[in-house]
């Protein structure tokens, strides 16, 4: 009886609080595309913690390659760009929320996230699974994971396939800042990361006595996202428009330079795949 | 309960989630995630109970040596209380943990791994305990002084040394004026262990926060397992808390 009031109580409350759920092309209303383009202004959740991605420079303002893939999107609906920080956690509770009107945020593209967000297709950047790990351990394969402490940061998919897989007992921290230090403090074996964020600590030059020893794994491609309800709309449709001509122009590819990230296989061949066949 | 209706049970939320992505009650149906909060819960439940019984213990003798004839025993407790009083227990758990973590002994077990002999749940006991005997002690001070000057002096002149009479004479007495004020402080510190999440301490917030990462659907369905689990903990020991208060009572004495 009271197992039977409690499951009706949270039926209802489920239903009661349900909200946009991914809407069919021809219920378009276009509400929040269309209140950039009348407010002559887009709000863009970008990662405010993610050098080169998205940090913070010496004056405070929010730079990085998703910064300039904003910029570009603002450029080409002709309407003035503001950045919003968001953070791992909260990133995709800020575009349910309208807080922000879509998100470059370094986000990996999982089948759980689409449920809950517009991800565009095509897919604008890929990274793997690395570890930050001291040289003198001297790692080779993942299994050698087995058993020891691997710090991590909370928010990260691969914390659990890294447990489950090789058995890692992964700490994970709320930020990165502690999970480095953690590292450092020699409290744990490795640091478990996106391949190239590591990449970058180890080209800034204060991981020195450090190397990323394996083969990364779990290559996910990053998906940037619109609200869900304006996935097949105006809005999706357009973003998916902006990936495919960052990629065929080479866009990303100079932007990768620019920001000095390590140059991957993955827009190499995308940009091969979209070639214009009537490109000299 | 028999095993059909908990199918049944974690089919409808199945069901649930499929329909409704906002409410994917995970850990009801996923027997691997319900480990998970399973294990955070137990750890939360160690964390409270420990540093709720080290928390009493710390200000009863702090309350004792405040009494004390030795003037440094009284500035010991009074720096110790001001410290732990005066800064958040979030800047207490870091700091323990990141900086004096770095002076304690430890052991390597394969050449580079430096294990501190005491673990990050040894300094969220440490640091949480402290935080909360820190208003213990005050809370037990503002009882003694309640009790009567006559009463100790009677029990003076009845020859019993100065720990006999906190033991047998004000501590009683005391007891009873502080629970009220205890009570409040306990549930304070339960509420405050979910802050041991910062030092990577795997109880039940950091299990909550970690599953709804890996699954972005379960968040609200985290959440209100969260309050549903604070507040049945805190009802407890608010219930026990009371039992004990009434259970003490004298008539005519304290309230």
């Amino acid at each position: 009886m009271l197992k039977k009031a409690i499951t009706t109580g949270l039926l209802g409350t489920a239903l009661a609080s349900t909200s946009a759920m991914p809407v069919q092309a021809d219920q378009c209303t276009n509400d929040v595309f269309n209140k950039i383009m009348s407010g002559g202004k887009i709000i863009v959740g970008v990662k405010a913690d993610y050098k080169p991605w998205g940090y913070r420079d010496e004056n405070g303002n929010i730079v990085g390659m998703e910064v300039d893939l904003a910029q570009d999107v603002a450029d080409a609906l002709g309407v003035d760009l503001e950045v919003v920080a968001v953070q791992s956690s909260n990133r995709m509770q800020f575009l349910e929320q309208g807080k922000i009107h879509m998100m470059i945020a370094t986000m990996s593209d999982r089948p759980d996230r689409r449920k809950l967000v517009g991800i565009t297709q095509p897919n604008y950047y890929t990274s793997g699974t690395n570890v930050l790990a001291p040289k003198a351990v001297g790692i080779k394969q993942w299994d050698e994971l087995k058993g020891k402490p691997v710090c991590g940061k909370q928010g990260a998919f691969y914390n659990k396939i890294v447990a489950e897989r090789y058995g890692a007992e992964v700490v994970a921290f709320t930020g990165n800042a502690e999970a480095k230090q953690a590292l450092r403090d020699k409290k744990c074996i490795a640091w478990v990361y996106d391949d190239s964020s590591i990449m970058s600590d180890l080209a800034s030059g204060n991981w020195n006595d450090f190397e990323m020893p394996l083969a990364s794994e779990d290559d996910n491609p990053w998906g940037l996202a619109v609200p869900i309800g304006e996935l097949n709309c105006a809005f999706g449709q357009f973003m998916s428009g902006m990936t495919f001509n960052w990629h065929q122009s080479g866009r990303l590819i100079e932007l990768e330079k620019k920001w000095g990230i390590q140059p991957t296989a993955y827009l190499q061949n995308q940009n091969e795949r979209f070639k214009d066949w009537l490109a000299e | 309960m028999s095993d059909a209706m908990i199918e049944s049970i974690r089919e409808f939320f199945r069901q649930l989630a499929e329909t409704h992505p906002k409410w994917n009650f995970i850990y009801i149906y996923d027997p691997g995630v319900g480990e998970r909060v399973l294990d955070g819960f137990w750890m939360t439940i160690q964390l409270s109970v420990v540093c709720v019984i080290l928390s009493v213990v710390i200000g009863v003798v702090g309350a004792w040596l405040q009494r004390s004839h030795h003037v440094w025993a009284r500035l010991l407790v009074q720096g110790y209380v001001q410290f732990f009083r005066n800064t958040p227990p979030l800047i207490q758990l870091l700091f323990f943990y990141f900086a004096l973590g770095q002076f304690t002994p430890t052991y390597s077990p394969d050449g580079w791994l430096e294990q501190p002999v005491i673990s990050n749940v040894g300094w969220a006991i440490i640091s949480l305990s402290f935080f909360a005997g820190a208003f213990n002690v005050e809370i037990f001070r503002s009882g003694i002084e309640a009790v009567p000057e006559s009463t100790i002096e009677a029990s003076e002149s009845l020859g019993m040394s100065h720990l006999q009479t906190y033991i047998y004479v004000i501590l009683p007495l005391a007891f009873r004026v502080s629970l009220p004020a205890l009570n409040n402080n306990l549930v304070n510190l339960v509420k405050t262990t979910t802050q041991a999440i910062v030092i990577a301490v795997p109880e039940l917030l950091y299990q909550l926060v970690s599953i709804y990462n890996d699954y972005s659907t379960a968040q609200n369905a985290c959440m209100v397992l969260m309050f549903v689990v604070y507040i049945g903990l805190v009802g407890i020991l608010v219930l026990g808390m009371n039992r004990w208060e009434r259970g003490m009572q004298i008539p005519g004495y304290g309230a």
